[in-house]
């Protein structure tokens, strides 16, 4: 095996091992912890990939300033160990199902287009700083420009939902 | 061994580097400890530490033995394994930053089975290296936040808290007041932003990126200081209401661990300053001053003759052994560069970054003797209602004076 062969499996085991215990821990704070590994590991992916910007991101907006807040929120509250109701817990035997339908789903995918996913190429130039901010900033402005509108509109709903008190 | 070496050069390099680097990083930063002591007691009129080893030298070996052999007790109902994570993860996070920075641009000038060896643990050519260093900040809040959390008590608590909250609230003005740099540099590559401050080679001083991104050094430098938990936002340890803040639950080197955190990243932020705006490894003074190359001898020589002159007049016996055999290192270490031309060309880059890291380094002690800690409401109003918007306008600013020469051509 290659280095980077090696670094991949490494980075896809943790990637799995994390989400899966992002699901099983019992306490808020250790799935949230779980859910940083798999962004980081996410992350090393890209960076192997060649997508240094989009890796470099990826940990600042995702592994930092998002995680961060979940973190502080679940500090905040001081939220304890999960309770379980009665539907929850059998929301477990159709989830169950769900699981191994998707499973089967992304597996057959992966089968048929097994050679198109070896002919990928490396990403490249498109994800460098520049092919990106190209395409963000050129080709597809309008999107982007509706998408940070969208975002600001969030952004007020969250301002006059936390002033509603005062009127 | 030999084929082991050849086809395995680079690997050789870096693991020897990474080792190297660690040792003087915290040789640095037990002297660190030291050095600030001294100032701040200095400026209050006192000795400072002067007992273990000659003006207390020997005080930060001292420490770290106290450290070492101290008893560990681990509160009940912690929640142990982020309780022990922590510590790793503040410490480890904060020395992966130091990683990132490039000393010099130039590789040493022998090479190691065709491999240069670069200074600096990565190579200087990383695209991403700015970008890579906020993610690796961006993670760092982890390590306090965490250490409040899981040491279930209550004021660790509070100081978690306080910290993520300045923390998100501060690196949006940290990310921002760089902007306008990047824009400059064209770049994300720290060689190129310090290459992009020496267009004009005979402007010396006045090419460095302090001059037209003045707001941004100021937006940029008070956020880093509130990143690293400094005086004066270092609400989270806020010792006067919070006991000891986020560590009051941590003893011996676990303590230890979170402490070398924080004054590493006082020097990762040093490193960066200088690089961002003060030119990084540039000289500042013009490039045709070729007699200011002797600067590092001029400053050495005189200094290491006044160690071994103060030595002689030390009370104490080890005092006036060590410290004149100190002072010869010194002077000697100065005489080298007059007589080494070679020698003395190459450490100009390495001795400029240097210097101005080391100021950075007393800016930071001097502002831990003069100024008072910030109210938590003052923090995130300065943070807030100042220091982001002042950033954001420095990038609008910033981004029309490009477009306009770019359009009008000034040059």
């Amino acid at each position: 095996m290659t280095a980077p062969l090696v670094v991949f499996f490494v980075l896809a085991a943790l990637a799995v091992i994390g989400a899966v215990s992002l699901i099983l821990q019992k306490h808020p704070i250790h799935s949230a912890l779980s859910l940083i590994v798999v962004m980081v590991a996410l992350a090393g992916l890209y960076l192997l990939l060649g997508a240094e910007f989009v890796a470099a991101v990826q940990i600042i907006v995702y592994g930092g300033a998002i995680m961060v807040l979940f973190v502080f929120v679940i500090m905040l509250l001081n939220a304890g160990v999960e309770e379980h109701t009665n539907l929850s817990k059998m929301a477990g035997a159709p989830g169950l199902l769900l699981v191994v339908a998707l499973a089967g789903f992304v597996a057959a995918t992966i089968a048929k287009s097994a050679e198109s996913v070896h002919a990928a190429p490396q990403t490249g130039e498109l994800a460098s700083t520049l092919g990106i901010s190209n395409m963000i900033f050129k080709d597809f402005v309008y999107p982007f420009e509706l998408t940070s509108f969208l975002i600001l509109v969030a952004v007020l709903g969250a301002t006059v939902l936390a002033q509603r008190e005062k009127s | 061994m030999t084929s082991f070496l050849s086809s395995n050069a680079e690997l050789v390099i870096t693991v020897v580097k990474i080792a190297l680097l660690l040792f003087i990083v915290l040789t640095v930063n037990a002297y660190l400890t030291w050095f600030e002591r001294k100032v701040v007691a200095h400026m209050q009129s006192r000795w400072g530490p002067h007992r273990v080893g000659p003006h207390g030298l020997l005080q930060p070996l001292a420490d770290g033995l106290k450290f070492l052999f101290k008893e560990d007790p681990t509160p009940a109902g912690a929640d142990k394994f982020v309780y022990y994570l922590a510590p790793l993860l503040a410490l480890a996070l904060a020395l992966t930053s130091i990683a990132l920075i490039p000393f010099g641009p130039e590789p040493l000038p022998w090479k190691f089975y065709g491999k240069a060896i670069y200074l600096g643990i990565v190579s200087p050519d990383v695209n991403i290296g700015i970008l890579a260093l906020f993610a690796i900040t961006a993670m760092g809040v982890y390590g306090v936040a965490l250490a409040g959390w899981s040491s279930n008590s209550k004021y660790p608590l509070l100081g978690g808290l306080r910290s993520s909250a300045q923390m998100i609230s501060y690196e949006l003005a940290l990310t921002m007041s760089v902007v306008g740099v990047l824009l400059m540099a064209g770049s994300f590559n720290l060689k190129q932003i310090i290459e992009a401050q020496a267009h004009h080679p005979e402007r010396g001083i006045f090419g460095w990126n302090v001059w037209p991104q003045i707001l941004g050094f100021f937006c940029f430098f008070v956020a880093a200081v509130a990143e690293t938990n400094r005086v004066p936002f270092d609400l989270p340890e806020a010792e006067s209401e919070l006991v000891a803040g986020f560590h009051t639950e941590y003893a011996s080197f676990k303590f230890a661990m979170f402490f070398i955190a924080e004054y590493t990243s006082m020097i990762t932020v040093s490193c960066l300053c200088s690089i961002l705006f003060f030119g990084g490894w540039l000289s500042p003074f013009p490039a045709s001053w070729t007699f200011t190359h002797y600067l590092p001898s001029v400053i050495l020589i005189p200094f290491g003759l006044w160690v071994i002159l103060d030595g002689f007049r030390y009370e104490t016996m080890f005092g006036r052994i060590i410290l004149p055999g100190v002072g010869t290192a010194i002077a000697g270490l100065g005489a080298v560069f007059v007589l080494l031309p070679n020698v003395n060309e190459f450490i100009q880059a390495p001795f400029w970054l240097l210097s101005k890291i080391f100021v950075f380094l007393f800016v930071y002690v001097w502002m831990r003797g003069t100024l008072p800690r910030f109210r938590y409401d003052q923090l995130m109003a300065f943070g807030w209602k100042l220091l982001l918007p002042l950033s954001i306008v420095n990038v609008i600013v910033t981004s029309f004076v490009i477009l306009a020469r770019m359009t009008w051509g000034a040059k």
